[in-house]
């Protein structure tokens, strides 16, 4: 009974197309916003933000990335992976060639050469569909990752090849770098999430987001209604590496510091797919969702395992782990293959009628 | 610069041909042993349209079934049968436990139950093996080591490892069985039957279980071969299964269900990247093998979206 | 909204001497796939206003025919000549943004979507505001958002699928979905409906309801409708002129009464009563 759309009446179009029409899921937003902007900063020690909060942000932006060209575009991408080390570099010289930008400014423009890249490698999609597409973002990911290690330009001709993140500031505070408070850091990856998820929501409940839809479900009807379909899935791989890109930047100067070529290997890509796949692939929430399952539960087993008494090294936590998450898709994959999202669409299905068992 | 592209490499192969023949041959052994696990997929692709990401893993895992059983004390060949048994026991596991359940889901939730099946078996293979790389029990196995040099005219010499020579004989032989299987036997029509349409199949008594169980077994075998042959080649670890993402563009050349298709494919690119490699990856300081296979299919894909086996899509409204 | 009766359509074919203007000529199209020919050499016309049925026992031939006309198959033969403008090939971009509109035979809808976001897909080609605007969503995206809901609203009511507004398109029953398609093709707000086998698999009840819809689509809106229809009650009664195909080949062009009294249509298709 808790969740029922009894009593809330529209009476303008406008309101029935807000992004959250039902009060009980803006009173759930706002509880997520307090914990997020409140109770963490508040509760956690430093150790909480940095590794587990921070990366969690990093992942869901990605796999958002991820969800926009493969949920809603029915685009399959596996260069994720190198799409984040494009906005990683580009945020890198563009932070050496001007240190004194602002670095919020950096991170949002380093996404654009990953956009840039994405619909470079994008223009075969108009002739290759389906898993042969595959093979196009396999080759961005191999080949950009052969980039990062061949051109000494994009990490300052640095001995190691590595690329380390200097001290910035903003307003007066330190921002990246080893001084960096975590917590500082953790607001401004909190900001540029929220931000984004929030312009990319608009752009999906739009003509543009239908346009994607329209050609991930059926693009021979869709070119048929007048949906041009090159310009629907590049503006798709665009946006995605956009996304990606600027994840890529907030990995290396929020959470990692430094970067070697191999932080953007294929695995990377992988991981964030399973992210969108297991948190319902076409759904905003379900890339948070998939990103804090995949992320989080190696943290927990990992704490969890040795309190049950088991003394377990590192490496088996992470071979353990990796057989869970193996198993867990497969799970998830007969008993829902749409993922957590549609999980939790279901649970609130529930919500309408509970404690009573019909409605 | 120019001249550099398209002069130059040239140049270098007629002078000095003997070192070509030998670059042909790796590419040739490359191709081959790509076509190997490409052959693996098209299996699986062609009997449940379902493309089987762990294929690479299962390569590695076969391969370390091999060695582990080697390493505590049992004999070659009995290890051998032994692990022919583990994968036999692998198909049946995974067609009761992930294909059964998923039998009328799309494709793409099939592809992902197999990425599943990847993460589960990467570490469940590194908890039972351990993840140092291993030794492949080439010479136990009966299998021809040492190599032999061709003259080749005055100019120079050509080597060629036994080893390679064998997985040539090894990987035809497998295609021609294979082929022959699909296409002259009860059973094998039975496989093309599913790969069109598992409903149909089913409706005309065909049992999804037993021929789903059947593929994965073969596919297991076809692993346990390109697992010993690259392994034999270069020690057996986890990075072999990065060796699988090669095999996407070797399908892409090939057909998904063509099994010579897997040949011509593997071939393409083995020799494509090899040449690539050699003669033109030092302009723009190597290491080109790394992608050079995907750009190659890329390419051709743009002229034939549907591959060089593939069937043409005719796509209706 | 009433369903008005134009009084001068009550007797169908009445006003076949009715002057009207070629809106769609088709002129000795053939079109075949590798060695098979589906259409040969075939020439008609689709007058503007009128209900035009075209009918045959089955084959590939209607549904290429549609689908010549929409550009997704290009004839090997022929022209086709479009408002005035004479072609030899469409393009499915140009049909569409042209005022070419059209259901499928096996339904072609968006099935991740609901029926609302199904419709309003098919105002697509009328909305302009660019990406930008789109990021922001409040202003001038949202007012162009919402001025199309409300066409889309109007079309609803008109089909009176107001009750499965939010339902994702996947999980209707097949009439209803079929109503759906129709319309997102009036979404489109076109000039020429082309409409593939509207009533295929559907009961008496469900006919009717559609064959009303197809007539007020043709009598209110004005839309020209090119209909293909198995139903033979349907297609006396909708239509004003049938043109008969058989395997590719045109084997009858006129009034619903002329063709049913051609003795080569009923050698084909029609049969004799018993």
């Amino acid at each position: 009974m808790l969740y029922r759309e009894a009593g809330q009446f529209k009476t303008s179009y406008e309101s029935d197309q807000a992004l959250f029409p039902l009060r009980q899921d803006r009173i759930g937003l706002a509880v997520i916003f307090l914990t997020a902007f409140v109770v963490i900063p508040l509760a956690a020690n430093d150790f909480f933000p940095t590794s587990i909060m921070i990366p969690f942000l990093v992942f869901a932006l990605a796999a958002i990335g991820l969800n926009v060209l493969t949920g809603y575009a029915g685009q399959l991408s596996l260069g994720t992976g190198a799409f984040r080390g494009v906005g990683a570099y580009s945020a890198y010289k563009l932070t050496s060639i001007f240190p004194d930008a602002n670095l919020i400014v950096v991170l949002l423009a380093s996404g654009l050469f990953s956009a840039a890249i994405g619909v470079l490698f994008g223009l075969p999609s108009l002739r290759i569909k389906g898993l042969y597409l595959a093979v196009t973002t396999l080759a961005a990911q191999f080949f950009l990752e052969w980039c990062f290690i061949r051109i000494p330009w994009l990490y300052n001709y640095n001995a190691s090849g590595a690329i380390e993140v200097q001290q910035r500031e903003m307003f007066g505070i330190i921002v990246t770098g080893a001084a960096a408070a975590p917590l500082t850091q953790y607001f401004f990856a909190l900001g540029i999430v929220v931000l984004l998820t929030w312009l990319v929501s608009n752009v999906i409940r739009g003509r543009i987001g239908r346009e994607w839809m329209m050609i991930r479900d059926m693009d021979i009807a869709a070119e048929l209604i007048g949906v041009r379909p090159l310009t629907a899935k590049l503006s798709a791989f665009a946006v995605s590496s956009y996304l990606c890109g600027v994840a890529g930047a907030m990995m290396v100067f929020f959470w990692l510091g430094a970067a070697e070529p191999s932080a953007f290997a294929i695995s990377l890509s992988f991981q964030v797919l399973f992210m969108a796949i297991l948190g319902g692939l076409g759904s905003l929430i379900g890339s948070f969702m998939g990103a804090a399952f995949i992320w989080i539960l190696p943290v927990l087993l990992r704490s969890v395992l040795p309190s049950l008494g088991l003394e377990v090294g590192a490496e088996t936590v992470e071979h353990l782990t990796s057989m869970i998450i193996g198993g867990l898709i497969i799970f998830f994959l007969i008993a829902e293959p749409h993922g957590l999202a549609r999980l939790w669409r279901l649970a609130k299905e529930k919500l309408r009628v509970w404690p009573f068992p019909y409605g | 610069m120019l001249y550099d592209i398209f002069i130059d490499p040239f140049l270098q192969m007629v002078e000095q041909p003997d070192f070509l023949l030998q670059v042909l041959w790796e590419g040739f052994v490359a191709g081959i042993l790509y076509a190997l696990i490409a052959l693996g997929f098209v299996l699986i692709f062609k009997a449940s349209g379902v493309f089987n990401f762990a294929q690479g893993i299962m390569v590695v895992f076969a391969a370390l079934t091999l060695v582990g059983l080697h390493e505590n004390g049992v004999p070659a060949y009995l290890a051998l049968v032994l692990t022919i048994g583990v994968m036999g026991v692998l198909a049946y596991t995974v067609e009761r436990v992930v294909m059964r359940p998923l039998v009328n889901q799309p494709d793409i939730i099939l592809l992902m139950a197999t990425i599943g099946l990847t993460y589960f078996l990467v570490g469940f293979g590194e908890f039972v093996f351990g993840g140092e790389p291993k030794k492949m029990i080439a010479e136990e196995l009966g299998l021809p080591t040492g190599s032999t040099a061709f003259d080749v005219g005055e100019r120079g010499l050509v080597i060629l490892q036994h080893i390679d020579i064998a997985a040539a004989v090894i990987a035809v032989l497998m295609v021609a069985g294979l082929g022959l299987f699909f296409n002259k036997t009860r059973v094998g029509r039975a496989l093309r039957a599913v790969a069109d349409d598992h409903q149909a199949a089913l409706s005309v008594g065909i049992s999804l279980n037993q021929i789903w169980a059947i593929v994965w077994f073969a596919a297991g075998i076809v692993a346990l071969a390109t697992g010993i042959m690259w392994g034999a080649r270069s020690d057996v670890s986890f990075a072999l299964e990065i060796i699988a993402f090669k095999a996407l563009p070797v399908l892409i050349l090939g057909g998904f269900t063509s099994i010579p298709g897997a040949i011509i494919g593997g071939l393409i690119i083995g020799f494509g990247e090899k040449i690539g490699e050699i003669y033109w990856g030092p302009l723009v300081g190597g290491g080109i093998e790394s992608w050079l296979a995907y750009i190659i299919a890329l390419l051709f894909l743009l002229f034939r979206p549907q591959g060089l086996f593939g069937e043409r899509i005719i796509e209706r409204v | 909204m009433t369903v008005l009766v134009n009084p001068e359509r009550l007797a169908p074919g009445a006003d076949a001497s009715l002057k009207r203007d070629v809106l769609l000529s088709i002129d000795n199209v053939s079109l075949s796939f590798g060695g098979v020919k589906a259409i040969t050499d075939i020439s008609f016309n689709i007058e503007k206003g009128e209900v035009r049925a075209i009918i045959g026992p089955n084959g590939a031939d209607k549904t290429s025919m549609l689908n010549v006309i929409n550009g997704f198959y290009h004839p090997q033969e022929g022209t086709i000549t479009w408002r005035g403008r004479e072609r030899s090939k469409m393009k499915p971009y140009e049909a569409a943004s042209q005022g070419i509109a059209r259901t499928f035979q096996n339904v072609a809808l968006f099935k991740g979507m609901t029926t609302l976001d199904n419709i309003m897909s098919g105002r697509s080609l009328q909305m302009h505001r660019n990406f930008l605007w789109q990021l922001l969503y409040y202003g001038p995206a949202r007012t162009e958002e919402i001025a199309h809901r409300r066409r889309v609203e109007e079309i609803i009511e008109f089909l009176e699928i107001q009750h499965i507004r939010r339902v994702p398109v996947g999980r209707l029953p097949y009439g209803l979905q079929k109503r759906v398609e129709l319309g997102r093709a009036l979404a489109m707000e076109p000039e020429l409906l082309l409409l593939d086998e509207p009533m295929a698999g559907m009961n008496l009840e469900e006919k009717e309801d559609m064959s009303r819809f197809i007539l007020d689509v043709n009598h209110q809106f004005g839309t020209t409708i090119a209909l293909i229809e198995h139903d033979m009650g349907v297609v006396m009664d909708l239509s004003d002129r049938v043109v008969v195909l058989d395997y590719g080949k045109k084997i009858a062009d006129g009034t619903p009464q002329e063709v049913q009294a051609n003795q080569d249509v009923i050698d084909a298709y029609l049969g004799v009563p018993h």
